[in-house]
C-alpha cells in the first residue's frame, strides 16, 4: 500500500521545506535587525517586477537548470556529483578555447561549438571520477569534490600561464570575438520604442537550457538507457540480474552529468562575460545539489526550482545593494533548502505520510 | 638550500599542519563510528568566526575557544539529528553544513562588526601567543647565527602556540581512546557492525552521537587556531578547503591516527611550500604554483583509486542504522 499520493510526494515535500527554510530565514533577518516582510518586497520588486531584473534572474536561472539536471541525472543512477562546480571550470576553457581559436562565421555556428565542447570538457572532468567509481570503487563524493579543487588549480594555471594575453593583469583570457557574442534578450525582445531586459545578461543559452530540460526527460523517462539509469539506480544487483552493467551505466550517467553541469558554461562564459575569467561559475555548480533536491530529480521539477534560486539569487543582489543583508543571506537559505528537502527530508516526510494514512483510515471506515 | 630555509619551511610546517590534523582527528572519530562527515569545513569556519568574535569581544582567547567549540557543536548536532535521529543522507547533511557555515558567517560577522564579513584585528590576550621554550633563541640574528640544533630547536621545536603542541599530544590520545579502551572499542564496532553492537545491549544512537559530537570539539578547536592563533582575525571563508584536504588527509591515512599525523604533516608541508615558493625549479622545467596547491587533492585521488594501497572505510560508514523491530 503507498503510504502518500503521488502528488503529495512531488508537491507537499518540498513546498513544506521551502516553507521551513523560508521561515528559518525570515527569523535570521529579524536576527540581524531587518524586517523579513520588506526584505521580501524588496526582493520581488528587484527580481520580478521589471524586465531588467527578469533578465538576471532568468540568466542565473539558466545556470542552474544545468547544473540541477546534472546533478539530478546523477541521483537516478544513485550517484552522487559534486563536481558539478569544477566539471563547468573545465567546461569553461573549453568554451574559451573554441571561441578564441576558431574563425567562426556567425554566432549561431559558434554557440553549436561551444555546446559541443563545454558538453566534452565537462563530461571529460566527469569520467575519471566516474571511472574510479565504477571499476576502482573510490567514493565519488570524495573523489567529485578534490576535482573541483584540482579543477581551479587548472584553471588558474591556464589562465595565469596560457591564455592571459600579454600585458594584462588579471587572470583572464582575451575577449572573444565579436562573431561569438550570443544575442542577449534585450537584442532579441527590445524594439525602439519599448525597450525590453536592458543591459541584463540574459542570453540565448535560456532556451538551450530549456530544450536540455526536454532532452532529459525524454532520456530518463523514455528511452532505454534512461530505464537502465533508473533501474540501476533502484537497486544495483537487480540491475545487475536483468543485464545492465553496472560500469557502463555509471560511467554514462556520468558523463551526461558532467556534460550538463560543463553546458553551464556557454551562459556565463560566452554569453555573459564574453572571455573566461577565473571565478565565472559563483557556486553554481553546488546550487545544483539544492535544485535538484527541491525539483525531485525531474526536469519540471529543476526547472521551477531554478526559477525559484535565480529569483532569489537576484532578490539577494537586489537586498544587498539597498539594504544591510549582505547576499550571503542566500548562502543561508540555500543550505537549509538542501538540509530540510535531502538530510531532513524523512522528518518532514513522516508526519505528512501519518496525515494520509489517517485520512485513509477515516475513508475505509466509511 | 640553506638548513635554515629548510627548517624555516618546516616551521611553517607545523603551523599549517595543525588545523589540518585537528579536523583529521575530528573526522577520524566521526567516521570510525560511521559517521561520515564532510562538513568539517563548515564546522571550522563556524568556530573560526565565533572564537575570533567572542575573543575581540571579551579580550580572552579562552573564552573565544570556547565559543568556537560551542558553535562547532551545534552544527554538530545538527548533522547527529539529521543522520542519525532522522536517518537523513549524511553527506547531503554535510554539504549543507558548509553552506550554512558559509553564509551565516558572513552574516553574523556583518551584523556584529559592519566591516565587510570580517573581525577586527585580534592583539595581546585575544590571541594565542607562541610558546618560547626554556633556553630558545627568539631574535631573528641570533637564530641565524646559532648552532644547527640550536636553530632547529629555536625555530622549529619552540615558538608555537600550545594548540600545536596540543594537537601533537592529541594523536597518542586518540590512538589510545580509540585502540586501548572499552568506548573507542565500542566507537570502532558501531563503524564497522552497529547491529552487533546492539545486541550486545549498547545504543548504537548513544556511541554515534558521542562521536560526532567529539568531532565537533575538535574542529572547533581547530577553528579557533585558524582565527586566533594562525591568523589574528576572521575572514570570509578563512578555511580555504581545509576541511576537505583534512577529509583527504583521513583517507590518506586509512582512518588511523599515527598515519593521520603523517598525512597532515605531508599536506602541511606542501602548503608550506607553495606558501614560500611560488614556482620551483626542477632543471629543465618550473613546477607552477598550482601544481603544489593540487598536490593534496590529486594524491588523494590517487590513494582513492587504490594504485597505492587500497583505502577501506569503516564498513558502516555512511548508512543509517535501522534497529530491527
Amino acid at each position: 500500500m503507498e503510504k502518500m499520493p503521488k502528488w503529495a510526494d512531488a508537491t507537499l515535500v518540498p513546498l513544506i521545506s521551502l516553507l521551513l527554510a523560508a521561515f528559518l530565514s525570515a527569523l535570521v533577518i529579524l536576527a540581524i535587525g531587518e524586517d523579513p516582510v520588506a526584505a521580501f518586497k524588496l526582493m520581488v520588486e528587484g527580481a520580478l517586477m521589471r524586465s531588467s531584473g527578469w533578465g538576471y534572474t532568468l540568466y542565473y536561472a539558466t545556470n542552474f537548470i544545468f547544473t540541477g539536471l546534472a546533478v539530478a541525472v546523477a541521483f537516478h543512477a544513485r550517484l552522487f556529483n559534486i563536481g558539478g562546480e569544477g566539471q563547468a571550470m573545465i567546461a569553461g576553457l573549453g568554451v574559451a578555447l573554441c571561441c578564441l581559436y576558431i574563425p567562426w562565421p556567425h554566432w549561431s555556428f559558434a554557440l553549436l561549438g561551444s555546446c559541443f565542447f563545454a558538453g566534452l570538457f565537462g563530461a571529460a572532468w566527469a569520467l575519471i571520477p566516474a571511472y574510479l567509481q565504477a571499476k576502482r570503487g573510490s567514493h565519488i563524493v570524495i573523489t567529485t569534490i578534490m576535482f573541483n579543487y584540482i579543477a581551479f588549480s587548472v584553471l588558474g594555471y591556464m589562465l595565469v600561464n596560457v591564455l592571459r594575453p600579454a600585458r594584462a593583469m588579471d587572470p583572464a583570457s582575451a575577449r572573444f570575438p565579436a562573431a561569438t557574442n550570443l544575442p542577449t534578450f534585450e537584442d532579441m525582445f527590445s524594439t525602439a520604442a519599448a525597450p525590453l531586459f536592458r543591459s541584463a545578461p540574459v542570453n540565448v543559452s535560456f532556451f538551450v537550457a530549456l530544450a536540455a530540460c526536454v532532452l532529459v526527460y525524454l532520456l530518463i523517462w523514455r528511452t532505454r538507457l534512461g530505464y537502465e539509469i533508473r533501474h540501476f539506480g533502484f537497486s544495483e544487483t537487480a540491475a545487475n540480474y536483468a543485464g545492465t552493467s553496472s560500469v557502463r551505466i555509471t560511467i554514462v550517467a556520468m558523463l551526461i552529468s558532467g556534460a550538463l553541469a560543463g553546458l553551464m558554461a556557454v551562459n556565463t562564459t560566452q554569453g555573459e562575460a564574453e572571455r573566461l575569467i577565473l571565478n565565472s561559475t559563483e557556486g553554481a555548480g553546488f546550487i545544483g545539489i539544492a535544485v535538484a533536491l527541491m525539483g525531485r530529480n525531474h526536469p519540471v521539477g529543476v526547472l521551477l526550482a531554478a526559477l525559484l534560486f535565480g529569483f532569489l539569487y537576484q532578490g539577494g543582489a537586489e537586498l544587498a545593494l539597498w539594504t544591510n543583508i549582505p547576499r550571503e543571506l542566500i548562502t543561508v537559505i540555500q543550505a537549509l533548502v538542501i538540509l530540510f528537502t535531502g538530510a531532513l527530508d524523512n522528518m518532514v516526510r513522516a508526519p505528512l505520510e501519518r496525515i494520509f494514512l489517517s485520512m485513509r483510515k477515516n475513508k475505509g471506515a466509511l | 638550500m640553506e638548513l635554515l630555509t629548510i627548517i624555516q619551511v618546516l616551521d611553517s610546517t607545523m603551523r599549517l599542519a595543525t588545523p589540518l590534523l585537528l579536523a583529521c582527528l575530528a573526522g577520524l572519530y566521526s567516521e570510525r563510528a560511521g559517521i561520515f562527515d564532510i562538513g568539517l569545513e563548515g564546522k571550522m569556519l563556524a568556530a573560526a568566526l565565533l572564537s575570533a568574535a567572542v575573543a575581540f569581544t571579551s579580550g580572552n582567547v579562552w573564552l573565544g575557544m570556547l565559543a568556537g567549540i560551542g558553535a562547532s557543536m551545534a552544527l554538530s548536532l545538527i548533522h547527529g539529528i539529521a543522520s542519525i535521529t532522522f536517518r537523513g543522507n549524511q553527506l547531503i547533511s554535510g554539504v549543507a553544513i558548509n553552506f550554512l557555515a558559509s553564509g551565516l558567517t558572513v552574516l553574523i560577522a556583518q551584523d556584529w562588526f559592519s566591516q565587510g564579513g570580517r573581525t577586527p584585528s585580534l592583539a595581546g590576550s585575544a590571541r594565542f601567543e607562541p610558546i618560547t621554550l626554556p633556553g630558545a633563541l627568539t631574535r631573528v640574528r641570533d637564530i641565524a647565527e646559532a648552532s644547527p640544533l640550536m636553530q632547529i630547536y629555536s625555530e622549529l621545536v619552540s615558538g608555537h602556540t600550545i594548540i600545536v603542541y596540543l594537537s601533537l599530544l592529541l594523536v597518542p590520545l586518540t590512538w589510545w581512546v580509540l585502540f586501548r579502551t572499552r568506548f573507542g572499542l565500542r566507537l570502532r564496532a558501531v563503524g564497522e557492525n552497529p547491529a552487533a553492537v546492539d545486541t550486545a545491549g549498547i545504543s548504537v544512537v548513544g556511541i554515534r552521537f558521542a562521536a560526532v559530537m567529539i568531532c565537533g570539539i575538535l574542529c572547533g578547536i581547530a577553528g579557533a587556531y585558524l582565527a586566533t592563533a594562525l591568523q589574528a582575525q576572521f575572514v570570509k571563508e578563512m578555511t580555504a578547503g581545509r576541511g576537505f584536504i583534512a577529509l583527504a588527509a583521513l583517507i590518506f591515512a586509512k582512518w588511523r591516527p599515527w598515519h593521520a599525523l603523517s598525512a597532515c604533516l605531508l599536506f602541511g608541508l606542501l602548503q608550506a611550500i607553495a606558501v614560500r615558493f611560488q614556482s620551483i625549479d626542477v632543471g629543465t622545467f618550473t613546477i607552477p604554483v598550482q601544481f603544489m596547491e593540487a598536490l593534496p587533492y590529486i594524491l588523494t585521488v590517487v590513494i582513492l583509486a587504490g594504485f597505492v594501497g587500497k583505502a577501506i572505510p569503516p564498513r558502516a560508514g555512511g548508512e543509517p542504522y535501522i534497529k530491527e523491530r
